[in-house]
């Protein structure tokens, strides 16, 4: 007797099994501008590498008629394949059977290709599209949100974890996201929020819209929750490809190495920066300007847009790049930036990417709202990722670096490999109009026009001390560079750093203020 | 994603004058204000299930201004010191928000 008869049956309930939650459901799902799981899978993955696993599970729920239903896969596809022939796993949570919802055996499947990932040290891609919990199940589906985090945790710093929300994900599902390291979310899909919309109005009689409340916008701008925006569901797996091949598979790899390409920023360094430091301007067209193919993939472009970080390569190799902003804020270091630099710093310190840090900046935000926000705690964070880091860190000082910043961002005292600055940076306790008023005050308080003697001050104190040559006499900063110098000298401070070793003592885990 | 010339704004860190763009969240930050003694507010969203004074009374520290309900715990608010309701905000029924103004004191005559 022939197996045809099995393989067919095979065949039939795998169509069955892969059809979700029908048609009607899937036609619905496409109206709101979605993809489905499975499209989604195959558009990030290499074409055809798709391998599924657990088609065939059912949920176990016995309580509120639950036993008479049958939901396809348990409302989330899980498997295996590659980006760049290399092997990732991948979960996506299938919104077309009962609503993505999160049952015992939905859980069991996102951690059983969680555990796979780690044990076979690839990264994890989860697609967020629930509508939470799974009531009917009762405290199953805590159990098993609880035994996700535990995994996002114990794989955190070890594999890549990325988190993309196409569709809501709400209560208890966000802390996943939460704990992963990078989070992508698309204009009008993406809905982040501990209470919704509805639980806000009953309780306290407040109005507000899905997308104002926890939207793609307002996690890339507000909260901070997210690192990628994009306009839509393919913009963001371009994004997804981007960012993977930049970073390495697992902590105990480096990133893939690219042959060198030159920089194409149609600009000249030296005509990027205005001379006089109270005048902004982008500090990403100095990074361009420096790396390869002058191509920089920004993380969390549009928060705390103050400080600027991201990936790119010189010569081939990945760098993350640590920037102040002047074009915002005058590029201060407050709250957010402080938060949104350090934990990039801790990312790439845990991968194994060199940390190259471009210095611009007048000193800590000032206001009562910084410091009772905790600026001091969150501040703190930078000092500390910067401290641990024991990748090469190398530091180029554009133009101002005065004070706490100039010790926070990559400072040669919180163990920069090498240090460098431009002929016009200022490394001082503070700007000069403020250093004036200070060491000057009773010669300006005395003078017969004060405002005349101020301004003779200022310009004594900036001709003594605003410039770098008063730290490169102490051996603080390595070496005055020309502009034109600085990408060849990042270079070279990257090749000798290559076999870099910075043992540290022995400790079960730090305490960083957080 | 920036207009060809962006309109800079004057912004001041240790008295030095720089030209530079605001963020939306840096717009949205609350001037601080010190505290007024005299304003009961709420200090979680809940809502109002008792009121026990009225405007002109004389009220002693220790009093009940109102019973609160906020996360499915009833709250009972005292009077901090002894002083005079001016007014009263709230009624019951009244769903708060955070820091919403309920009873207004009178000043505490020096």
């Amino acid at each position: 007797m022939s197996l045809k008869r099995n393989i067919l049956d095979l065949r039939r309930r795998k169509k069955e099994a892969q059809q979700g939650g029908g048609e009607a459901a899937i036609g619905k799902q496409v109206a709101m501008g979605k993809k489905t799981a499975r499209e989604r899978i195959k558009a990030i993955l290499d074409e055809n590498s798709f391998h599924e696993y657990d088609l065939f599970v059912e949920h176990t729920g016995k309580d509120f008629d639950m036993e008479k239903k049958v939901l396809h896969g348990d409302g989330v596809i899980i498997g295996t394949g590659t980006m760049y022939n290399q092997p990732v796993c991948i979960y996506a949570q299938d919104f077309t059977v009962a609503g993505g919802s999160l049952g015992l055996m939905h859980a069991r499947k996102i951690t059983k290709i969680m555990d796979h990932a780690l044990k076979m040290r690839v990264p994890i891609i989860g697609i967020n599209d629930s509508g939470g919990a799974r009531i009917q199940e009762g405290v199953n589906s805590l159990a098993g949100y609880g035994e996700i985090f535990y995994r996002n945790t114990e794989a955190s710093g070890v594999i890549p974890q990325l988190s993309v929300i196409l569709g809501p994900c709400a209560g208890g599902a966000v802390y996943s996201p939460a704990l992963t390291d990078f989070v992508f979310v698309v204009e009008n899909i993406s809905k982040m929020f501990i209470t919704g919309p509805s639980v806000i109005k009953t309780v306290l009689g407040e109005e507000i819209s899905m997308e104002e409340l926890g939207g793609a916008l307002v996690h890339s701008e507000v909260t901070g929750n997210a690192h990628f925006y994009a306009l839509s569901e393919d913009e963001c797996f371009e994004q997804i490809k981007k960012l993977i091949s930049f970073i390495p598979w697992n902590n105990t790899q480096k990133a893939l190495r690219f042959p060198t390409q030159a920089p194409t920023f149609p600009i000249s360094i030296e005509d990027i920066v205005p001379s006089d430091p109270h005048y902004p301007y982008d500090i990403r067209d100095i990074i361009k300007a420096i790396s390869d193919s002058s191509d920089f993939f920004e993380v969390m472009e549009l928060f705390a847009r103050n400080i600027v970080i991201g990936f790119g390569r010189i010569a081939g190799n990945t760098v993350g790049f640590v920037a102040n902003q002047p074009m915002y804020l005058a590029g201060v270091l407050d709250c957010d930036s402080s938060d949104k630099a350090a934990r990039f710093v801790r990312y790439c310190d845990a991968f194994n990417i060199p940390i190259v840090t471009l210095e611009d900046m007048p000193g800590y935000l000032p206001g009562v709202d910084q410091e009772h926000s905790g600026v001091i705690r969150h501040g703190a964070k930078l000092l500390y990722a910067y401290s641990e880091a024991t990748v090469p860190k190398v530091t180029v000082i554009i133009r101002k670096a005065y004070g706490g910043g100039y010790i926070a961002m990559n400072s040669r005292h919180l163990g920069a490999d090498f240090v460098y600055a431009w002929p016009t940076a200022e490394i001082a306790v503070m700007g000069p109009e403020g250093a004036a008023n200070i060491v000057f005050r009773k010669e300006i308080d005395e003078a017969e026009n004060p405002a005349e003697m101020r301004k003779q001050k200022v310009q004594e104190y900036k001709d003594k001390f605003a410039n770098p040559f008063v730290a490169a006499s102490k051996g603080y900063i390595d070496e005055v560079i020309e502009p034109l110098e600085t990408r060849a000298r990042l270079i070279h401070s990257l090749e000798i750093s290559e076999h870099k070793v910075d043992k540290r003592p022995a400790k079960k885990h730090g305490i960083p203020p957080f | 994603m920036e207009d060809n010339k962006p309109k800079y704004e004057v912004f001041v860190v240790n008295t030095a004058q720089y030209y530079t763009l605001l963020t939306k969240k840096y717009g949205m930050r609350k001037k601080w204000q010190p505290a007024d003694l005299n304003e009961i507010r709420s200090f979680i969203p809940g809502t109002i299930l008792e009121v026990y004074v009225k405007p002109g009374q004389d009220v002693h520290a220790g009093d009940k201004l109102l019973k609160y309900e906020a996360m499915k715990m009833q709250t009972i608010l005292e009077m901090p010191f002894a002083g005079t309701v001016k007014e009263v905000l709230v009624t019951v029924g009244d769903k708060v928000r955070k820091d919403q103004l309920m009873i207004q004191l009178e000043e505490l005559a020096e």
